[in-house]
């Protein structure tokens, strides 16, 4: 994902000379360098210093330039919180804070290295929006909306990267702040986004196999959320099912719950996330998710 | 930029903007008077002096108040220059007015929201790079207290700069020795004299009295260049007024009836 980041911002860039990227002494690789080499000016390395990275971004953003910033996630969000609250929320600049590497995926790595509860605690701010696509073509999309079109303060959630496609054949084109159906059934609708969607379709193929007609749902945009989508997703299934990588609060299974009490939703709804506990294990991310209680198996065997 | 400053003409300025301060303290039950005052010559100057007005309105440089809560200062200097209205004023801290006690970006004039400490400075930066790289010509100068120093973030900032290659970058240190419970010099004791540890981090740095508007003017009209520069203010808090001078209370206090007069009094008997 990491790569197509980089590549899109890069011909974004050529095109806009506005586009910046500011890093935190993590690169995103790839185009990147092609990026740096050709627009020297418009790559900055803080260094290992984030808050001045966002500040700088703010800066950068009031004097008509668009920025991006860019780390792993808990280094991009949790270290400057306050510094996007104010710099970028509180003024409403259109910068988008790159979170790479979101969730667990840098397992081995430990707590530190984690965002499990990064969409919360952006989604609390106000003018924040929030992207979390699910595979290289989806994080394209999203890319070129952050560079193009957006008008104000983003997150953009981020896995690491070797990421397989998982929309190429989705039902729907990427639209931002809509839900978009990867697959269309009538029984059952499992909503996730982010890389754990590989997740939620192998969920849904054992599913269809067990003759099931099963809809795939990815909710890439947490905010704004697609309200009306999401009503309409749990209007249209006797039985939804939402799967994320990220805390039980705050994140989609919260939002979910309060649309499906809001529009008196008469379905099933079962939600899987990670725990609420900084877990103290280690081993490959499908062994952290296992941990979490995240996998195709668990969830099956949940669901009865 | 002129060529010359009228350090008489600043003086009347100053003690004008003072009572015009004094004048608002008396309408509200709270103000940052006494920072506002420590940093009145160097808004001033900055204002007055250095920033370049464009044809049309405006500046072409960039002035931010990184110590948001001494914005009181900036409101009555855009007043002056008429940004901001009488009625805008008369409205401060007011459920219908537009102006609180610290700037925000949507009001005419401010060119950035502060008030949380450690900010500015990173903005100011980046604002500075921006102008650099898009050939404007702008400098940028911002405003920042001795207790934002304690900030991590503040010295990110003065850490990058340098290495931005940027020298279109301005920054006013309000070393007034004061943070809300006393004595910076107190509370870090071995962290003074700042000017020396700004050099060794590429910045071109000097320190002077903060109340001499023209000592200002000329330290950086006189700047060699190829670095931003750091100008350490010595200042004192509550600058003008006898009883608030130094005076941690006055850190956030509006004077009663008579002590307003008492302060008028003494800003006239100094001009």
């Amino acid at each position: 994902m990491r790569n197509a980041f980089a590549e899109t911002l890069y011909q974004s860039a050529k095109i806009d000379k506005r586009l910046s990227i500011v890093v935190a002494d993590i690169s995103p690789a790839g185009s990147i360098a092609k990026f740096h080499k050709e627009n020297p000016e418009r790559f900055i390395n803080v260094g290992v210093a984030e808050q001045t990275m966002i500040g700088i971004c703010a800066g950068m953003a009031l004097k008509g330039m668009r920025p991006f910033a860019y780390t792993i996630a808990p280094f991009t969000l949790y270290r400057p919180f306050e510094i996007i609250r104010d710099d970028l929320c509180y003024q409403n600049l259109a910068v988008t804070v790159v979170g790479m590497g979101s969730g667990v995926v840098y397992s081995n790595l430990g707590s530190t290295h984690h965002s499990q509860e990064d969409i919360a605690v952006a989604g609390a701010l106000p003018n924040m929006q929030i992207l979390a696509p699910c595979d290289p073509l989806e994080t394209e999309a999203a890319t070129r909306f952050c560079a193009m079109d957006n008008k104000g303060p983003m997150y953009l959630r981020l896995g690491k990267a070797g990421e397989p496609n998982l929309t190429e054949d989705a039902v729907d084109p990427f639209e931002f702040g809509k839900v978009r159906y990867l697959r269309k059934g009538t029984d059952v609708c499992i909503m996730s986004y982010g890389p754990i969607m590989k997740m939620a379709l192998e969920v849904a193929d054992r599913m269809t196999a067990g003759g099931a007609s099963v809809s795939v749902v990815n909710v890439h945009t947490l905010k704004p959320i697609d309200q009306e989508g999401i009503a309409k997703a749990l209007k249209d299934h006797k039985k939804v099912i939402t799967i994320e990588e990220h805390a039980p609060m705050g994140g989609l299974k919260a939002h979910a719950k309060q649309i499906a009490w809001d529009t008196k939703a008469e379905c099933d709804l079962h939600t899987f996330s990670l725990k609420d506990e900084y877990i103290h294990c280690y081993g490959s991310y499908e062994e952290i998710l296992a941990a979490h209680g995240l996998s195709a198996d668990i969830i099956i065997k949940a669901l009865g | 930029m002129t060529n010359s400053f009228d350090r008489e003409a600043s003086k009347q300025r100053c003690g004008s903007y003072r009572k015009r301060i004094l004048e608002i303290s008396q309408q509200v039950q709270a103000l940052h008077m006494a920072s506002a005052f420590s940093c009145t010559e160097v808004v001033d100057t900055i204002y007055n002096g250095l920033m370049r007005p464009k044809d049309d309105g405006g500046f072409v440089d960039t002035f931010v108040m990184s110590k948001g809560h001494g914005c009181m200062i900036q409101y009555v200097i855009l007043e002056s220059l008429g940004t901001l209205s009488r009625n805008d004023m008369d409205r401060y801290c007011k459920a219908d007015g537009i102006l609180g006690c610290h700037p925000d970006v949507t009001n005419p004039g401010i060119e950035a929201s502060t008030g949380s400490l450690g900010h500015g400075l990173s903005m100011a930066v980046g604002m500075a790079y921006a102008e650099h790289i898009q050939n404007t010509g702008g400098i940028v100068h911002v405003v920042t207290s001795d207790g934002e120093l304690q900030e991590g973030s503040t010295w990110e900032a003065f850490m990058q700069a340098p290495a931005l290659g940027i020298d279109n970058l301005i920054a006013y240190i309000d070393n007034n020795d004061f943070q809300s419970l006393g004595r910076t010099s107190d509370t870090h004791p071995n962290f003074y004299p700042v000017g020396e540890k700004l050099a060794a981090f590429g910045w071109e740095a000097v320190e002077l009295d903060g109340h001499d508007a023209a000592a200002i003017y000329d330290a950086v009209s006189s700047r060699k260049g190829g670095k931003p520069m750091a100008i350490v203010c010595k200042t004192t808090k509550g600058k003008g007024v006898s009883y608030m001078e130094d005076v941690p209370i006055w850190h956030y206090r509006a004077p009663s009836p008579e002590e307003y007069q008492q302060a008028i009094d003494e800003i006239e008997a100094s001009l």
